[in-house]
């Protein structure tokens, strides 16, 4: 009670009800503002939510408009044309982009899941496990054409040539982290419980890592692979001088090989105008199968 | 209100034994486990103090105290599950029946063979209640399809828990309730056919019509089985147990029958504590 009257300890009902139907006359300095500005930040909240969509929604907006014309069946099974020249396709860009991706995978993905399986159910806190897990998260932030340095002095120097193989070196360094850690988060999500009864049943640590918790991490394991795939797929920089492109189908890992990101670079910069246009397909392309690999990492993920 | 009442469970009152401690001289060969002199740590904190006991064969032994007083601790040794916890070491020695567990000629996978362990939370495998049972078998190597049905109905049956699922063997034993998990984690613990079954709390999860079968089960297991039980609750400790021993603060403050412990035990704390009154 505020108000003080002589008896404060007796609560008087009249003076109590007067309190009550106070407040609908009640007007403290400074209360409009308060419902004012509430209501302007409010606003101000939506308004900026509302603006993230605009960049998202133009570029799909501007490459549906722009790519949509060449998209074709013979998109994906003719070979790009020569300059000045109509029609073609992007086929040898598609097939070209997932062969270095299939690279960069059977590469990465055995590491990151293996090392990951060390540091999260062998070695948790050895020193080689903080290392691993230290270095990992330093090569999430690389830049993606140090990768390609990397792969260009290792690979292109070593064997003398552009190739697909040299591509896939580049983008399996940069997937490695990711791979690596996602898979340690799920490894690390499967809980303790399931550890315990089955090394309690006199199972071996390997057999409990390979009947018990690598089914259960499976599906955010592959999660995280395809984020991973979906990243190498729209690199361009560490492709472009390990790869490097090829205006034709490429017969072997060891060729210089076409990938899409490279062919948006190359086409988008030239004065003829259905090449123009093929980049926007290809780019329309690579968007849609990274938003399809997306997609399914989401769908994996919540089936569980 | 956990009064100071004992209930008839034939625990059979040895009238030997007379309270505190056990020592490991003459009724060693009925006492399947020893642990002598145990200290253990975790990293710098050491969480059980000089503590010697035996448990009897073929007995339920309840382990009573409050939370933190050691006893799970004491438990997870029994089958060295705590080797899985990083920094802990311990001094004494813990033998099963004659032979010290901490011999480095014991495989660690045969130990645990010998001695099941039941959680305090169930915690089936997600596959199927056949996958789980068979389990424990599988792992140490066994694929004849006839032997492990044999086993499967044998460790269900043996677990009360074949009737009831006896035609959904096959269905994902995550589908189960509760009881019949933790009753699904009893028979895949018998599969193997261990001497020692521990079981860590095995009721606190469960309600009382499940709490009730568990119990009943352990009656008929211990013909089997030496039993090795933690519980919080006091009625289901003298329900249960022929032998009880009350831990606090890392140490083993009383051990004896469980009659004895209830009705007259020999230290103040034990009283208190059995009866409520805990400060």
């Amino acid at each position: 009670m505020t108000t003080t009257t002589k008896d404060p300890g007796v609560m008087n009902p009249a003076s109590q009800a007067a309190s009550i139907s106070g407040i609908f006359e009640e007007f403290t300095p400074g209360t409009s503002f308060r419902l004012v500005l509430n209501k302007v930040l409010s606003l101000l909240c939506i308004a900026l939510a509302l603006a993230t969509f605009v960049p998202l929604f133009s570029i799909i907006y501007l490459l549906v408009i722009k790519g949509w014309k060449h998209l074709g069946i013979a998109t994906f099974t003719q070979l790009p044309p020569a300059p000045g020249m109509a029609g073609g396709g992007i086929g040898n860009a598609i097939v070209g982009t997932g062969i270095l991706v299939a690279i960069a995978m059977v590469m990465a993905a055995p590491l990151g899941i293996f090392a990951a399986i060390y540091i999260s159910e062998y070695s948790k806190y050895s020193k080689l496990a903080n290392a691993v897990r230290f270095t990992a998260k330093l090569l999430t932030g690389l830049p993606s054409i140090i990768c390609g340095v990397f792969a260009y002095a290792m690979v292109v120097v070593t064997t003398g040539k552009f190739s697909a193989v040299a591509g896939g070196v580049a983008l399996a360094v940069l997937s490695l982290p990711t791979i690596l850690l996602t898979s340690e988060q799920a490894l690390l999500n499967v809980p303790k419980t399931f550890r315990e009864a089955s090394q309690g049943l006199g199972a071996t640590t390997f057999q409990t890592i390979w009947k018990v918790v690598l089914p259960e991490a499976f599906p955010a394991m592959m999660t995280g692979m395809m984020l991973a795939i979906a990243r190498a797929a729209g690199e361009t920089a560490p492709v472009l001088f390990t790869s490097l492109f090829n205006s034709y189908w490429s017969k072997s890992i060891m060729q210089p090989t076409a990938s899409l990101s490279v062919l948006i670079y190359n086409f988008s910069s030239v004065p003829y105008p259905n090449m123009v246009e093929l980049a926007w397909t290809a780019s329309l392309v690579l968007v849609i199968i990274v938003t399809i690999t997306n997609v399914l990492s989401q769908l994996a993920f919540s089936r569980k | 209100m956990p009064e100071k009442k004992v209930t008839t469970s034939e625990s059979m009152a040895e009238a030997s034994q007379p309270g505190g401690s056990q020592a490991a001289s003459p009724e060693a060969a009925r006492n399947l486990i020893e642990v002598n002199h145990f200290n253990f740590f975790y990293g710098q904190k050491q969480a059980l103090f000089d503590i010697k006991m035996g448990i009897p064969r073929s007995k339920v032994t309840a382990f009573i105290g409050p939370s933190g007083c050691g006893k799970s601790t004491l438990l997870r040794n029994f089958n060295r599950m705590n080797d899985m916890i990083d920094g802990v070491r311990h001094e004494g020695d813990i033998t099963l029946g004659g032979r010290s567990i901490y011999d480095p000629k014991l495989q660690i996978i045969a130990l645990r063979r010998h001695v099941g362990m039941v959680f305090q939370k169930s915690n089936p495998f997600p596959m199927s209640i056949y996958d789980n049972v068979a389990y424990g078998l599988r792992v140490s190597g066994e694929k004849n399809r006839r032997v492990l049905d044999e086993v499967v109905e044998r460790s269900l049956t043996g677990a009360a828990l074949w009737n009831e699922v006896k035609d959904r063997l096959r269905d994902n034993a995550l589908g189960l309730s509760g009881g019949q998990m933790q009753r699904l984690c009893i028979a895949r613990a018998i599969a193997v056919e261990p001497e020692v079954l521990l079981m860590d709390e095995p009721c606190s999860a469960l309600d009382p019509i499940a709490t009730a079968k568990v119990e009943e089960l352990m009656e008929t297991l211990k013909e089997q089985f030496t039993i090795v039980i933690v519980t919080h609750s006091m009625q289901q400790a003298s329900r249960v147990s022929d032998m009880t021993a009350f831990f606090y603060l890392g140490r083993l403050i009383e051990f004896g029958p469980t009659q004895q412990v209830f009705t007259r035990p020999g230290q103040k704390q034990t009283e208190d504590y059995i009866t409520g009154r805990f400060g």
